[in-house]
C-alpha cells in the first residue's frame, strides 16, 4: 500500500502537469459548429398573410396528423391564441395591434407559428442522444429511433415548440414541424405550407438567399415595413424568417439574443471536458492529497499505538 | 481504510417492521399503484406536466434534489479517506449507503419520468458530447456502479462466515451457486482494498463532475430562467451547496435512524462535521449572496413577486439561519438543535433544486401554469418511503451501523 502510493504520487504529479499544459487550450477549443451553409428556410410576409389557415391545412395533410376537433374553414377558433401541440405542428394566430384599414375597421395582423428551425438549435445540443439534429438542408430533424422522452429539448427551446405525446404511455414521440423534411429533399420539393399559401405569403429558399429578398422588400418599401428580419439574427438565425409592417413585439414575437442558446452550456462543457482535462487533474489532486495525508495519519497512528 | 469499525448488523437488536416501517410499506403501495397508472394512461394521466412545462416535481424533487442530498457519501468518503481522518469513520458506512440508494432511486425516478422507459440504456450508445443531460446521465451512471464498488466490502464482510443458510438439503446447483458467490466474495474481500482507493477518488470526482453538471442543465434556457436564478455560476453553486449539504444530511440520518433503533448516536462525530459545514455552507452562502448583488439583481428579491419570495425562503431558512445557528457550540454539541439546524439545511438545498427548476422556469407561452398533482407527490412519496424501507433493510442485514461504538469508545 506504502509504495503503491508513492509510485501513484507521481503518476498523479505528471497527470497534473499535463493536465495545466492543456488547460490554455480550451478557450479556443471551446465551439467549433457551423450552421449549414446551405439551408433552406421560408421567409413569412406579415403583411400578406389572410389568416385562412390553409397551411394548417397542408400541413395536416402532408403529415398525416389527427383530424382537429374544429374543421380549418372554421375561423373562430383564432378567437384564442393557439400554440403547436403535440397533434398540430403550425397555427396561425391573430392579432389587433390597433392599426385600421382603408375603411377605418380594426385591421388584424396573421402570425404563422412553428418550429423556427434554428441554425444553432438549442434542442440538438441539449438532446442527450442526439435525436435532434440540424440538417445540410436545414431541417431540425428528429429520429424517434434514438429517444428517450427526457423532454430536455423541450426545456432547451426558446421557442417554445417541441410538444409531447404525454398521453401515449410507452413510445410517447416528441412531435413538431419537420420542414417537410423528406418533401424538400426531392428537387422542386416544397414544404406543404409554403405550396399551399394562396396569398403567397410564405417563400420558400435558400436561407441566405431569402435573408436578401427581405431585405430588398424592406428597402423597396420601407413606409411598409419594420426595419428588421426577425430571425436573421436572433438566437444565431433561424431558418424561418419573418418580415412585417406592425412591431414584432405587438404579434407574440419575443425579443431574443443574437447569441446561439447553447453557447455558454457548451463552452463550459468543452472547457472542462476537452482531454478530460479537470476531472484528471481533479483525481490527481486528490491522489496526491490521499497520498501524503493519508499516510501522515498512519505514522502518527504507530507512533501512538 | 483498514481502520476498524465496530460495524454490525441490527437483526437481534430490534424488530423490522416497526410501525413506521408499516407506515412507509403502505406509502410504497399507494405510490406503485400510481406507477402502474403511469404506465397504463401515458404521463398525462397522473402529472401535470404540459407543453410548456416539460420538467416537474419528478426532476426537482426526486433527481435533482436526491442527487445534492446524497453527496454525503462522497464527501465523508473524501474526508474520512482521503483525508485521512479515520475519526469520522463510523459515520462512512451509512452516508456510503444513503447515496447507494439515493442513486438507484433517482435512477428509478427517471425511469418513471422519461416517455420511452425501455429506452433508458440508448446513452450508452448514442453519444451527444454537447448535451450537459448526457455528461450527467454518464456520471450518474458510472458514479451508481462506483458506489456498489465501494458498499462490496460491507456485503462482503457480511457474508465471510459463509451464508447462515444451509443448504444441504437443497439440489446441488444451489449449493454450487452459493460456494461460487462465496468464493468471489471471499475473492473481493481480499483484494478490494488494494484498489478501493480507485473507487474513492473517481467517486468524488464523478460526483464534483454531475453535481455541477445538474447546475449547467437549465444553461442553456437563459430566456426562460428566472434572473435570481440564471447565472453562470449556477454549476458551481450546485457544487458547493452539494458539498455543504452532505455533512448535515449525515446528521439528518444519522440522528432519525438511532431513533428509529434505540441506538447510541456518534454525536461527537457530528458536532465535528456541524462545525466543518460552516466553512462549507459559508462558502456556499457567500457566493449565492455575493452573486445575485455583483450581477444587480438583487432588488427582485423584494419586489413581491413568488420568485422573490421564494428566493428569500430558500436563502433565509436554508442558509443564513442555519449556518447561523451553527456558530453557537452549544447547538453543535446538541442532540435537538442540529438536527434543526440540518433540517434546516438540507430543505434550504431541496427548496433551491425546486426553485431552479420549477419556481424560476418561466415559460414564453405559458398556456397552462403547473402545480404539481397529486399522482406526482404520491408517487415522490413513495419513492422517499421505498429508499427509507430499503435504508433500513440494508441496515438490519448488513453491517452498516456501529451500535456498540459510544462503548467501545468509553
Amino acid at each position: 500500500m506504502e509504495l503503491n502510493r508513492r509510485k501513484f504520487l507521481g503518476l498523479a504529479g505528471a497527470a497534473l502537469g499535463a493536465g495545466a499544459l492543456s488547460a490554455p487550450n480550451r478557450a479556443q477549443a471551446s465551439r467549433s459548429y457551423q450552421p449549414p451553409p446551405d439551408a433552406y428556410g421560408c421567409l413569412v410576409d406579415l403583411s400578406v398573410c389572410v389568416g385562412c389557415r390553409k397551411c394548417e391545412q397542408a400541413c395536416n395533410q402532408v403529415n398525416h396528423l389527427p383530424e382537429p376537433a374544429a374543421p380549418f374553414d372554421d375561423l373562430t377558433v383564432l378567437d384564442a391564441k393557439r400554440r403547436p401541440d403535440d397533434k398540430t405542428y403550425t397555427v396561425v394566430n391573430r392579432y389587433y395591434t390597433g392599426i385600421r384599414d382603408e375603411r377605418n375597421q380594426l385591421a388584424p395582423t396573421f402570425v404563422k407559428v412553428q418550429c423556427m428551425h434554428c441554425q444553432d438549435p438549442a434542442c440538438a445540443s441539449a438532446c442527450i442522444v442526439g435525436a435532434l439534429s440540424k440538417k445540410p438542408n436545414g431541417a431540425v430533424h428528429y429520429d424517434v429511433t434514438k429517444c428517450i422522452g427526457c423532454r430536455y429539448c423541450m426545456v432547451a427551446c426558446p421557442f417554445q415548440i417541441p410538444a409531447y405525446e404525454y398521453h401515449d404511455p410507452l413510445t410517447p414521440r416528441v412531435r413538431k414541424c419537420t420542414l417537410c423534411f423528406e418533401r424538400i429533399s426531392k428537387a422542386g420539393g416544397k414544404p406543404g405550407c409554403a405550396q399551399i399559401c394562396p396569398v403567397e405569403a410564405i417563400t420558400f429558399g435558400k436561407r441566405s438567399e431569402l435573408v436578401k429578398l427581405a431585405k430588398q422588400k424592406i428597402a423597396d418599401d420601407p413606409g411598409r415595413y419594420q426595419p428588421q428580419v426577425y430571425g436573421e439574427k436572433e438566437v444565431g438565425g433561424t431558418s424561418w424568417l419573418y418580415i412585417s409592417h406592425v412591431p414584432f413585439s405587438k404579434v407574440g414575437f419575443q425579443k431574443l439574443p443574437n447569441q446561439p442558446m447553447p453557447h455558454l452550456t457548451e463552452t463550459i462543457q468543452h472547457g472542462i471536458f476537452s482531454y478530460m482535462w479537470a476531472p484528471l487533474s481533479l483525481f490527481a489532486l486528490l491522489g496526491g492529497a490521499m497520498a501524503v495525508l493519508g499516510r501522515k495519519r498512519d505514522h502518527k497512528k504507530e507512533e501512538q499505538s | 481504510m483498514s481502520a476498524a469499525n465496530h460495524a454490525a448488523p441490527l437483526q437481534d437488536r430490534v424488530r423490522f417492521w416497526s410501525p413506521g416501517a408499516l407506515v412507509m410499506a403502505a406509502m410504497v403501495l399507494v405510490g406503485f399503484m400510481f406507477v402502474v397508472a403511469r404506465y397504463i394512461g401515458g404521463l398525462g394521466a397522473v402529472t401535470h406536466l404540459s407543453q410548456s412545462h416539460p420538467w416537474g416535481l419528478w426532476i426537482g424533487v426526486d433527481v435533482a434534489s436526491g442527487v445534492a442530498l446524497a453527496a454525503g457519501g462522497f464527501t465523508t468518503a473524501a474526508l474520512a479517506h482521503i483525508f485521512g481522518r479515520h475519526a469520522y469513520e463510523p459515520v462512512v458506512r451509512p452516508a456510503l449507503l444513503t447515496a447507494l440508494l439515493g442513486y438507484v432511486f433517482v435512477s428509478l425516478a427517471l425511469l418513471v419520468d422519461i416517455g420511452r422507459s425501455w429506452a433508458i440504456w440508448k446513452p450508452m450508445i448514442f453519444w451527444n458530447p454537447n448535451s450537459v443531460l448526457f455528461e450527467v446521465a454518464m456520471c450518474v451512471m458510472i458514479y451508481t456502479a462506483v458506489l456498489h464498488a465501494e458498499f462490496l466490502p460491507v456485503v462482503a464482510e457480511r457474508f465471510s462466515q459463509g451464508f447462515k443458510v444451509s443448504l444441504s438439503k437443497h439440489s446441488w446447483p444451489l449449493v454450487a451457486l452459493a460456494e461460487s458467490v462465496e468464493g468471489l466474495l471471499a475473492f473481493l474481500s481480499r483484494n478490494l482494498n488494494k484498489v478501493m482507493w480507485v473507487f474513492i477518488i473517481a467517486g468524488v470526482v464523478l460526483s464534483c463532475m454531475h453535481q455541477s453538471g445538474l447546475g449547467s442543465l437549465l444553461l442553456i434556457a437563459p430566456t426562460k430562467m428566472h434572473e435570481l436564478w440564471y447565472t453562470p455560476i449556477l454549476p458551481l453553486l450546485f457544487l458547493t451547496s452539494a458539498i455543504a449539504v452532505g455533512f448535515p444530511m449525515v446528521v439528518f440520518e444519522n440522528t432519525l435512524v438511532s431513533a428509529s433503533f434505540d441506538l447510541e448516536d456518534e454525536l461527537g462525530v457530528l458536532s465535528r462535521l456541524a462545525r466543518i459545514t460552516i466553512l462549507l455552507l459559508g462558502v456556499y452562502g457567500a457566493l449565492k449572496i455575493g452573486d445575485v448583488i455583483a450581477r444587480g439583481v438583487w432588488p427582485m428579491i423584494f419586489d413581491g413577486s413568488v420568485q422573490g419570495r421564494s428566493w428569500a425562503v430558500e436563502v433565509l431558512f436554508g442558509v443564513v439561519i442555519p449556518w447561523g445557528m451553527l456558530l453557537f457550540p452549544a447547538v453543535r454539541q446538541r442532540r435537538t438543535p442540529l438536527f434543526i439546524a440540518s433540517c434546516l439545511i438540507v430543505g434550504g438545498v431541496i427548496i433551491n433544486r425546486m426553485n431552479v427548476f420549477l419556481v424560476a422556469f418561466q415559460p414564453p407561452y405559458p398556456m397552462e401554469s403547473y402545480f404539481p398533482s397529486v399522482g406526482e407527490m404520491v408517487i415522490t412519496g413513495g419513492f422517499i418511503a421505498a429508499l427509507m424501507l430499503a435504508y433500513r433493510f440494508t441496515v438490519y442485514f448488513f453491517p452498516v451501523l456501529s451500535p456498540a461504538a459510544k462503548e467501545a469508545r468509553s
